[in-house]
């Protein structure tokens, strides 16, 4: 009670004290988004953190059953904004298990290589913006330079920056143009040290370690009960990769380290990312060797991909099957199928359920970051106030795959 | 892969028969149905056992068939990070049944039934918190049920007048469109414009 009646906890000779609740967000800078955090402080310590999410839930779920599976394609892409294309994959790959699609070659190699700028894409923004949450800023600046650059990649194989709709189920859109592939590799080769002068800014600064080590420890017991994923898990030693373990696409044939830290804290998982970076950039490079060396087709030709240009001028039936194909769309058979990959903030899951239609009956999208942000009042507990904002943005959340 | 699935089907239904109630492998993913009372059990047995491990919580979801008497399936996905496998755990529930809540077992278990809780109305019995958690403060209906129009009911805007939000029932210029693809050979559900008079 604020209004000035209750003034009886100061009646007694010794004062009693109550807990102070604050609204966190949603409009904090260090919120990452629209997230409204209740907390509970005991002096600067906190007692209690309630999320509030869905402030930015679209009904992505429920708009998706009205809708064909490629029409659905984009809405992945507005799920985890910063890393697009990841999503995508899931999606393709939960249909291509169900229609049992072969993806080409070429198409696989060109799914990892954005699949890894992806990664690059997400980890400069986490680690650079989780620098500018704990009192840094300019590494944000530095590395939104990189990421520019990764956008006029994707922009350069679909046309956009962010919203790529770009793989589709069967392979990719569009080949690559063999100048963006001398320059994605020419691009590789600078990058490493650009991560070399982050590193100089943040990785021996007192004030940044000061803020993250011993910050949001997170043990092996912890990740299995609240169900973390990605680099929430590696951070503490486990060398859990879906890429690893479970490969999908052509991963399996990539030379590439899985870094993990040693004490599961914040510091941990920024040197996590650090790592990732550049076991990513190796792959692109590796990738980019390989699509020079193999071209080929970049579409499984057959009913869930459109025929090609030249034939719809000469083939009556490849003009009827793209019509079709673009209006009522390919149907899927029957059947329930989980698709994962190992999005940068962890894993991502599709879980489909098709009934035979060219609709998905039900499409449950299981974000990484979802489970994350559950653990925060867990997480939280006993840290001060100002570590809240670390552990957020440690956490990697985006809310465009939270509220879904 | 499919044969490890074989062997951990096998192992599931010896062990615990009186739980399952169907095992399917089906595109390399193992799909266990389980009677509604024995669900904690069977995922505290999942967790503990040794050659299952299934340690981390996936997700959990439902799937609405309102033609159903069951009309709900609950869906639980395992992941073993030991083992490196993955299970899904599935029952049938009626609309009014309360489903036990796995938090005893997986903590994680907590927002994944706030949410499933939300988009289809399933209660979960032992859940220590069950608010809503995607929608609107003081939202009413189950929006992922079948039966819910993907318009809403409600519509939210700022009034200038008033100064503040005001909700109001969801007025749309033009309808909705629910586009029906099927061609009207593949039998089409309704009577097409002129073709009223046939079935007479």
């Amino acid at each position: 009670m604020m209004d000035g009646t209750q003034f009886d906890d100061a009646l007694t000779g010794e004062q009693k004290i109550r807990n102070f609740n604050i609204n966190f967000g949603p409009q904090h800078p260090a919120a990452h988004g629209v997230l409204r955090l209740v907390l509970e402080l005991d002096g600067e310590i906190v007692e209690r953190c309630d999320p509030h999410i869905g402030l930015l839930h679209r009904g992505t779920e429920k708009l998706m059953e009205s809708r064909t599976y490629l029409q659905n394609l984009p809405y992945f892409d507005r799920l985890d904004y910063v890393a697009p294309m990841n999503q995508e994959h899931a999606w393709c790959l939960a249909i291509e298990k169900l229609t049992g699609t072969e993806v080409p070659r070429r198409a696989s190699l060109i799914r990892v290589l954005y699949s890894e700028i992806g990664r690059i894409l997400n980890h400069l923004l986490n680690v650079t913006t989780q620098a500018m949450d704990v009192g840094a800023l300019t590494p944000p600046l530095w590395g939104f330079e990189e990421r520019e650059k990764l956008m006029v990649f994707y922009e350069r194989a679909c046309g956009a920056r962010l919203h790529a709709a770009y793989f589709r189920p069967g392979g990719v859109h569009q080949d690559l143009p063999p100048a963006l592939i001398d320059d994605i590799d020419a691009w590789a080769d600078h990058f490493p040290n650009v991560l070399d002068d982050i590193d100089g800014l943040l990785t021996e600064n007192r004030i940044f370690k000061q803020r993250n080590a011993d910050i949001g420890v997170v043990t092996e017991e912890e990740i299995l009960e609240w169900g973390f994923s990605g680099v929430m898990v590696r951070g503490s030693g486990l060398a859990w990769d879906l890429r690893r373990s479970q490969p999908y696409e052509c991963y399996d044939e990539f030379d590439f380290q899985i870094p993990i830290g040693k004490n599961g804290d914040c510091y941990d998982r920024y040197l996590c990312r650090m790592a990732e970076m550049r076991e990513s950039t190796s792959i692109i490079k590796q990738a980019c060797e390989k699509l020079r060396n193999e071209p080929g087709e970049i579409l499984a030709r057959g009913k869930i991909t459109p025929p090609k240009r030249g034939d719809m001028k000469t083939s009556m039936e490849a003009l009827i099957h793209h019509f079709k194909l673009y209006t009522e769309g390919f149907h899927v058979p029957a059947g329930q199928v989980y698709a994962a990959v190992e999005a940068p903030k962890g894993e991502f899951g599709v879980y489909l359920v098709a009934d035979g239609s060219n609709k998905p009956y039900r499409a449950k999208l299981r974000a990484p970051g979802f489970l994350h942000l559950q653990a925060m009042d867990h997480i939280s507990k006993g840290h001060q106030l100002a570590d809240v904002a670390a552990i957020i943005g440690t956490m990697d959340v985006v809310f465009g795959e939270i509220d879904r | 892969m499919t044969e490890a699935l074989k062997d951990l089907a096998a192992h599931l239904e010896a062990t615990r028969p009186d739980c399952i109630v169907a095992t399917e492998i089906a595109f390399d993913e193992l799909t266990v149905t389980v009677t509604l009372a024995a669900l904690v059990p069977f995922c505290a047995f999942l967790k503990a056992d040794q050659t299952c491990r299934f340690s981390s919580l996936v997700d959990i979801t439902a799937v609405d068939h309102p033609d159903r008497e069951r009309r709900f399936d609950v869906v639980y996905h395992f992941l073993s990070m030991y083992q490196n496998q993955r299970i899904r755990v599935r029952t049938e529930v009626r609309a009014d049944d309360m489903v036990p809540s796995l938090i005893e077992v997986h903590k994680s278990a907590n927002w994944f039934e706030r949410e499933v809780f939300d988009m289809f109305g399933i209660l979960f019995s032992g859940h220590p918190d069950l608010r809503r958690l995607l929608t609107d403060y003081g939202f009413r209906g189950y929006p992922l049920r079948k039966d819910f129009p993907t318009t809403g009911y409600t519509e939210v805007r700022y009034d200038e007048e008033q100064k503040r939000v005001v909700y109001e029932p969801v007025k749309l210029v033009q309808e909705y469109r629910q586009f029906d693809f099927m061609s009207p050979w593949e039998g089409a559900e309704y009577v097409l414009p002129g073709d009223e008079k046939k079935g007479a």
